[in-house]
C-alpha cells in the first residue's frame, strides 16, 4: 500500500455519515484523539485560571475590609471564604462544560479553538438533557479518579500505606481515559451514555467558480492560441486527477503549474510550451470537467484514470 | 499600502458575475444560487456567535428555508457538479446551518429553570420501578447489617472501616456513644466540615450511577454494603439503649442524604437495566436515551446532596433535641416526596 492510500483509509476510518431529517446524508469527521485531549487541557487551563483568579480577588477584597473595619471575627470570615470558594469552582467545574456546549456553538472554549464540537450520534437533536449526561460523566471519568489518584500518592508517599488504593483508583482512571481507543467512534464513557459524539466543525469560504475566465473557453489571453481536446485526450483522466488539477489551479504554484502540464502532454501526447501553462491547465480542466458531468449526468462515473 | 481614506463605509458589495459567463452548466448553477447560500452562512455565523438580538425577525424565519434550499443544492450538486471546492463549502455549510436548526432550544439558565421547574421530578418518577428495587436492596442491607453484627460483634470490625467509626464501637460506654450524638451550640469550624461532608457523599453517589453501567449488579451492592454500615451502627447503638436518639440524629440530614443515594443507585441500575435488556432498540441508543434522563436524575441527587450537607453541618449540630430532630427530617422527607411525586409542574419534553 503506498503512503497516500494509507493517508486515504485512515482518513475514511475517520469519515462518518450522519443523515439529517430531510434526508441528506452529511458527511462528517470524527475528532482525533489528540485533538480532543488539547481542547480539554485549553479548558482546564482556562477554569484553573478563573479559579486562581477569583479566590485572589476575593482574599484581596477580605483583607482591604479587614484593613477598613478592624473586624474582629477574621477565622470566621476566612472560614466562610474558604467554603464560598469550595462551591465556586465546583460550579465552575461543572458549570463551564455545560454551559459552553449548551451553546449555539456546541463546544468549550478549548473546542472552538481547535476546531472541533459535539453532535448528537443519531442525527437529531442534540438535547440539553445529552450535554447535562456527558458532562456528570466527566466527573466519574476524569475528576474524580484523578483527585483521588493525587491524593492517594501523596498520603503513599508520606508513608501512609494507600498503595492498593492508589492501584485501583489509577486502573478506574485509565479504564475511563483508554475508553476511546477501544471503539470505533471513538465514544469517551460519557458520550456513550448520552448518546453524543466530537467531531471536527469544518468552516470554509466559498471558493471561485472555475470557468469564468477566457482560459476555460479554451482560449489564451496571452498568446491567443486556442486549445482544443479531443476525446480520447480526455478519456484518459477520471475524477480524481480532475480534482487534483483544481487544487493545483486554486493553489495557483508557478512551478506545479509547469509539472503538472508537462506530466498532462507526456500522458495525452502533447508538445508543451513553455510561459502559457495556466491557460492550457484552464482549457483542459474545463473541458475534461465539462467532459466528466455530461457522463455523470447519464449515470456512468469515472473515479481515476485506473476505471 | 492601502491609501488613506477618510471615511468608514460598508465593504461594496462585490459586482454580481454574469451568469452565462460561465462555460460550464455546474457553474451556472452554482452562480445562479450562491447569493442565498452567503445569506445563509452570513446568518448562521451570527446565530453562531451568539447574537441573536442582532438577527432580524425575518432571517431568522428565513433560516429553515435557507437551510433546506443549500442542503437541496447540495444533493443536485452531488449529483452534477465535480467541483470539489464547492461541494466541500456546500457540505460544511449544510452542516453548520444543521446545527443551528437543530441544536439544544434553550440556554442552560432556561434548561435549570426547566429542570427545577417539574424536569426533575417527572424523570424521577420515570424511573420508579428502578426507585423500588434499589430501596428494596437498601432495606435488605439494612437488615442484613443488624442481623451480622448482632449474631457476632466482629463483624462490625468488618462492616464499619476504623475511621468511619470513631469510637462507636460495640460495647462502647453509652457516655461515649451519647456524646457523638449530642449537639455543638455555635457554627464554628462547621462550613468546612460541611462541605467536607458534600465531597465525600457526591463520591458514593456518583460511584453508585457510575457502576450502572457494569449492569447495575455493583450499584446494587455498593448500596447494599452502605446500608449494612448503617445498620451495625444501629446495632450499636440499640445495644446502649440510644436507638432512639441515633435515629433522630440521623433522620436530620439521612432521609435526605440517603434519599439522594437511593435515587443515584436507581439511576445507576436504569442504565444497566435499559443495557441489559436494551428492547428492540440498540444497545447503544438505549444507553443513551436512558443516560439522559438518569443524567437529570443525577443532578438533582447533586442538589439533595448539598442540602444535605447543610443539613448535617449546621443544623444536626445546632439542634440537640431528639423530636426537634425528626420534625426536621421528617419535614424534608414530606417535602421530598411530595416535590417527586405529586409536584407535576411544567415538564416538556423531559419524561420521555
Amino acid at each position: 500500500m503506498t503512503a497516500a492510500a494509507r493517508r486515504e483509509a485512515r482518513l475514511q476510518r475517520k469519515r462518518r455519515e450522519m443523515v439529517t431529517p430531510e434526508g441528506i446524508a452529511l458527511p462528517i469527521t470524527l475528532a482525533s484523539r489528540s485533538t480532543r485531549f488539547g481542547a480539554l487541557l485549553i479548558d482546564l487551563i482556562i477554569i484553573f485560571a478563573v479559579n486562581i483568579g477569583l479566590s485572589i480577588l476575593l482574599r484581596s477584597f477580605a483583607l482591604a475590609v479587614f484593613a477598613e473595619t478592624g473586624l474582629a471575627n477574621r477565622a470566621a470570615v476566612l472560614e466562610f471564604l474558604q467554603v464560598v470558594m469550595i462551591l465556586v469552582s465546583f460550579v465552575l467545574l461543572n458549570g463551564y462544560f455545560m454551559f459552553f456546549e449548551l451553546g449555539p456553538r456546541g463546544a468549550t472554549l478549548g473546542k472552538r479553538l481547535t476546531g472541533i464540537r459535539i453532535a448528537a450520534r443519531d442525527g437529531g437533536r442534540l438535547s440539553a438533557e445529552a450535554v447535562i449526561a456527558r458532562n456528570l460523566l466527566r466527573d466519574i471519568e476524569l475528576f474524580l479518579p484523578l483527585g483521588l489518584v493525587v491524593v492517594w500518592s501523596i498520603m503513599t508517599m508520606m508513608g501512609e500505606g494507600m498503595g492498593s488504593a492508589l492501584l485501583a483508583a489509577t486502573i478506574w482512571f485509565l479504564v475511563f481515559a483508554l475508553f476511546p481507543f477501544f471503539n470505533r467512534d471513538r465514544l469517551r464513557a460519557g458520550d456513550l451514555i448520552a448518546g453524543t459524539w466530537v467531531v471536527e466543525a469544518p468552516k470554509r469560504k466559498l471558493a471561485e467558480a472555475m470557468s469564468l475566465g477566457e482560459g476555460s473557453r479554451g482560449r489564451s489571453v496571452t498568446t491567443g492560441a486556442h486549445y482544443r481536446f479531443g476525446d480520447e485526450e480526455l478519456a484518459v483522466y477520471g475524477e480524481y486527477e480532475l480534482q487534483t488539477l483544481e487544487r493545483v489551479l486554486r493553489e495557483n504554484k508557478p512551478d506545479a503549474l509547469v509539472t503538472v502540464a508537462e506530466t498532462i502532454c507526456a500522458k495525452i501526447g502533447w508538445e508543451s510550451g513553455v510561459g502559457d501553462e495556466r491557460a492550457f491547465l484552464e482549457a483542459f480542466y474545463a473541458q475534461l470537467r465539462a467532459r466528466l458531468e455530461r457522463d455523470m449526468r447519464f449515470g456512468k462515473r469515472k473515479a481515476d484514470k485506473h476505471s | 499600502m492601502k491609501r488613506p481614506t477618510l471615511l468608514f463605509r460598508k465593504k461594496t458589495p462585490e459586482a454580481p458575475v454574469d451568469i452565462e459567463q460561465a462555460a460550464l452548466r455546474s457553474d451556472r448553477f452554482r452562480l445562479k444560487r450562491e447569493g442565498e447560500w452567503k445569506r445563509l452562512e452570513e446568518i448562521v455565523r451570527r446565530m453562531e456567535s451568539g447574537r441573536l438580538r442582532g438577527i432580524a425577525d425575518e432571517e431568522l424565519l428565513e433560516l429553515p428555508a435557507l437551510y433546506r434550499t443549500a442542503a437541496s443544492s447540495l444533493a443536485v450538486a452531488r449529483e452534477t457538479s465535480l467541483d470539489a471546492a464547492t461541494l466541500a463549502y456546500l457540505e460544511a455549510l449544510v452542516q453548520r446551518a444543521w446545527y443551528q436548526v437543530y441544536g439544544p432550544r434553550i440556554g442552560f439558565i432556561a434548561w435549570l429553570r426547566r429542570f427545577f421547574g417539574g424536569g426533575w421530578s417527572a424523570a424521577v418518577r420515570a424511573i420508579w420501578l428502578e426507585i423500588c428495587i434499589a430501596l428494596a436492596a437498601m432495606l435488605a442491607g439494612g437488615v442484613v447489617g443488624w442481623l451480622l453484627v448482632d449474631s457476632d460483634e466482629r463483624w462490625f470490625y468488618s462492616l464499619v472501616g476504623g475511621g468511619m467509626a470513631g469510637g462507636r464501637a460495640p460495647g462502647a460506654p453509652v457516655e461515649v456513644l451519647r456524646q457523638s450524638l449530642e449537639g455543638q451550640d455555635h457554627a464554628g469550624g462547621l462550613s468546612a466540615f460541611a462541605a467536607f461532608l458534600f465531597s465525600n457523599n457526591a463520591g458514593v453517589a456518583i460511584l453508585a450511577f457510575a457502576l450502572g453501567f457494569a449492569f447495575g449488579i455493583p450499584s446494587l451492592l455498593l448500596l447494599i454494603q452502605n446500608i449494612a454500615l448503617l445498620g451495625a451502627m444501629l446495632w450499636v447503638f440499640h445495644d446502649a439503649g440510644l436507638a432512639m436518639e441515633f435515629a433522630a440524629w440521623l433522620s436530620v440530614h439521612g432521609t435526605t442524604e440517603l434519599f439522594a443515594i437511593l435515587l443515584a443507585g436507581a439511576a445507576g441500575l436504569h442504565i444497566g437495566r435499559s443495557m441489559a435488556f436494551p428492547g428492540d432498540r440498540s444497545i447503544m441508543a438505549a444507553a443513551a436515551r436512558s443516560g439522559q434522563r438518569a443524567a437529570v436524575v443525577m443532578l438533582g441527587v447533586v442538589v439533595m446532596l448539598i442540602v444535605a450537607a447543610l443539613l448535617e453541618g449546621y443544623v444536626r449540630q445546632l439542634v440537640a433535641a431528639a423530636q426537634l430532630r425528626f420534625a426536621i427530617g421528617g419535614a424534608m422527607l414530606a417535602f421530598w416526596l411530595a416535590y417527586f411525586f405529586l409536584f407535576r409542574g411544567r415538564a416538556q419534553g423531559d419524561a420521555r
